[in-house]
């Protein structure tokens, strides 16, 4: 047994996880109000990551500085996305909100496959490397062999992401009107809340984790193309049911327990079933708590 | 109508349309040569469409409210299903159907034959589906698995044993039925998206397993050279073996349509009727549900079996590519815009979605960006699919009672 080894795949899979948490908050939040899986939330996190390339490697042809470039191109990248989760709302399921889950669900297929060919026809089908633009933090040296500069970044804004989505959802006025509409649209509705706004709201704070996520992971990573939204999306989904779909820290821990199997499976067992491992844990949970790590049961009645 | 306050409601879209696309479809960066390219006139493409787009969305959300609340016996559906009652009519379209199933590989080309092979395989996999998630209600995101075992089934039988098509046809079903009662067994106790989540696990380990265990499978190159189906004991023409393949698919189409119409009225099929309207009262009426949901997996996992045999045979070579997720969805995107549970919805929704794409092969690179914007389209006009359910009605006549 390596000890480091076995560090830099803990530490690998934290990172993993961390990029699943952002996307998995999406996903979690907008099911926990509309009961919808939105198909389409990969797809925001890959049109994220585009943006952030666009911005970012157009402005490093100036003669700007790196750190400032990455903050812009990351901060249009989030505003961007944000806007077209809030526009996908308005158009495909916002008309869908009396019809069949199903519909819903097939929408957000149709939304999913349009924009993959949306970014695909408009940009190209390559991949694209990201610029590089952060520098090597300087007091990550001792740790370098397990924790690189991007990885310590990820850990880090997910956390802090993490915090203010507690301190929204709990304390906040808006948190407040989330937690009641999700909790029943109808009587949310009797008590003044403007459940539309609330629901708008839940897909621009999901879009713009997402995005958060999608601008992350390409500066670790290093190249994206158009494609990179679809398994992002079902392993999100994968960590949001593990966790129990709609509760907000099962999303995290389902994220977390996700990003490590995956880490210590293919370190410790094979790299061919690397995306198998997830989906055998989630079964094995699954069996043994068909609600998720952290989901509420629900008392059922006829 | 058009009026001022609609004009600058579209204007106003426009805009935010046009901001919305900016980076992507007017810039284009290329990150290796470090170049960037300015395309403007997209912006004016964009503001345009968004324009019109937008004068029109709202009347056209309109109307389809109007149109939902109005009395349902106007509808097309209605009319044609009426006319179909008159049995003169039935007749002379059933023998004009007949008539065009039956010349159509003789009329069109090869190629056209194929196109509605595929289709018609697409329709058994629609109906198939159709049992575990319009009649039993159980969201199913794996049922290509299904589909795979039935198309390595005959691929393995025949490179290990040489075991022919029509041998196959039915071990690919009993196979494939087996492991719908394998992967039903951990999954009863869950629920709605629970369900789905896991399905989808499955179908992906299946791919996976398919692909890695290179000993069992031959892992991702797959098996290649596997025979078409022969006329007793001859074998055909390419061109001969297209018709042949195009008319076992249409009697696998027609057997699929009659045992599941009978499945659907029997006992069963009430139980899963009852069983996706809600579990526990259905269980408290005294229904078996492990055994509801066993056979709905079972019974819709036989078809995929069949239609996997049929793929095999089709394209003469597997391998894990074509069992795909994906492949799942648009199985389940064929019940949805079809209407779930209907039988002619599924038939025509899987002729639609396949073909569609087929057809819009005119727009080249741009058919799957208008094929995903018409099924959004089609979800906001037409929720309940193409041709919805209709639920059994039964009548009492007052002069009944009278009697």
């Amino acid at each position: 047994m390596n000890l480091e080894y076995f560090f830099s795949l803990f530490l690998g899979g934290m990172t993993r996880g961390s990029i699943y948490a952002l996307i998995a908050l999406g996903y979690t939040m907008v099911y926990g109000i509309i009961k919808l899986i939105n198909f389409a939330h990969g797809e925001i996190y890959m049109i994220g990551a585009f943006t952030a390339l666009i911005i970012g490697g157009a402005l490093s042809l100036t003669s700007m500085n790196p750190v400032a470039i990455f903050i812009i191109a990351a901060i249009v990248a989030i505003v961007y996305s944000a806007a077209y989760g809030y526009t996908i709302e308005k158009i495909a399921y916002k008309p869908l909100r009396n019809a069949p889950r199903l519909s819903a669900l097939i929408s957000a297929i149709g939304v999913s496959i349009f924009l993959q060919n949306y970014v695909l026809l408009s940009q190209t089908s390559d991949f694209l490397p990201f610029p590089n633009l952060l520098p090597e933090f300087g007091f990550l040296k001792p740790v370098e062999n397990f924790l690189s500069t991007t990885q310590f970044l990820i850990l880090l804004s997910t956390a802090v992401v993490m915090i203010l989505l507690t301190i929204l959802i709990k304390f906040t006025k808006m948190g407040k009107a989330m937690r009641a509409t999700a909790q029943d649209q109808q009587m949310a509705q009797l008590v003044g809340i403007n459940v539309n706004r609330v629901i708008s709201m839940t897909f621009i704070i999901g879009s713009a984790t997402a995005a958060l996520g999608g601008v992350l992971i390409t500066t670790h990573i290093g190249q994206i193309n158009f494609y990179i939204g679809f398994i992002a999306g079902i392993k999100a989904f994968v960590a949001a049911v593990l966790g129990g779909i709609g509760s907000i820290p099962g999303a995290v821990l389902g994220s977390f327990v996700l990003g490590l199997t995956e880490s210590f499976g293919t370190g410790y067992i094979s790299s061919d079933y690397e995306d198998a491992f997830a989906f055998i844990i989630l079964i094995l949970i699954l069996i043994f708590k068909p609600s998720g790590l952290l989901g509420r049961k629900e008392n059922e009645k006829v | 109508m058009i009026n001022l306050k609609k004009i600058r409601k579209a204007i106003l879209t426009a805009v935010w349309f046009m901001f919305l696309t900016f980076p992507l479809m007017v810039m284009k960066v290329n990150t290796i040569e470090n170049t960037v390219q300015w395309r403007w006139i997209n912006l004016a493409y964009i503001g345009i469409s968004a324009f019109i787009f937008s004068l029109f969305w709202e009347d056209l959300l309109k109307r389809r409210d109007n149109i939902a609340s109005k009395d349902k016996k106007k509808s097309i559906n209605n009319k044609i299903s009426r006319k179909l009652e008159n049995k003169k009519i039935r007749n002379i379209s059933l023998f004009v159907l007949i008539l065009i199933v039956v010349l159509f590989p003789f009329i069109m080309s090869m190629y056209q034959t194929s196109i509605i092979t595929t289709a018609l395989m697409y329709v058994v996999l629609g109906l198939g589906l159709n049992i575990v998630v319009g009649f039993g209600g159980l969201l199913h995101l794996g049922y290509a698995a299904f589909y795979a075992v039935g198309a390595y089934t005959y691929g393995l039988l025949y490179y290990h044993f040489g075991l022919s098509f029509w041998l196959c046809l039915p071990l690919g079903a009993l196979f494939s039925a087996l492991f719908g009662i394998i992967l039903g067994f951990p999954i009863l106790r869950l629920r709605g998206d629970y369900l789905a989540i896991v399905t989808l696990a499955f179908g992906e380990i299946t791919k996976l397993v398919l692909e890695n265990w290179n000993d069992f499978s031959f892992g991702p190159s797959g098996i290649a050279n596997i025979p078409r189906p022969m006329f007793f004991g001859i074998k055909l023409k390419l061109a001969e073996v297209t018709n042949f393949t195009y008319f076992i698919a249409i009697g696998l189409t027609i057997l699929t349509i009659i045992v599941i119409k009978r499945l659907e009225s029997s006992k069963i099929g009430r139980a899963w009727e009852a069983m996706r309207e809600d579990e526990i009262a259905c269980q408290s009426m005294g229904i078996d549900i492990t055994k509801a949901k066993l056979t709905a997996f079972s019974m819709g996992a036989v078809w995929a079996g069949i239609m996997g045999v049929l793929f095999a045979a089709k394209t003469t070579f597997i391998n894990p590519a074509s069992f795909t997720t994906w492949e799942s969805i648009v199985i389940l995107c064929v019940v949805v815009i079809g209407g779930m549970g209907s039988i002619p919805g599924v038939i025509v929704g899987a002729l639609i979605f396949i073909l569609t794409p087929e057809y819009l092969r005119a727009f080249s690179e741009y058919r799957m960006l208008i094929f995903g914007l018409a099924l959004v389209i089609m979800m906001i006009f037409r929720p309940g699919g193409i041709i919805p359910k209709i639920r059994k009605t039964h009548q009492f006549k007052v002069k009944e009672v009278k009697e």
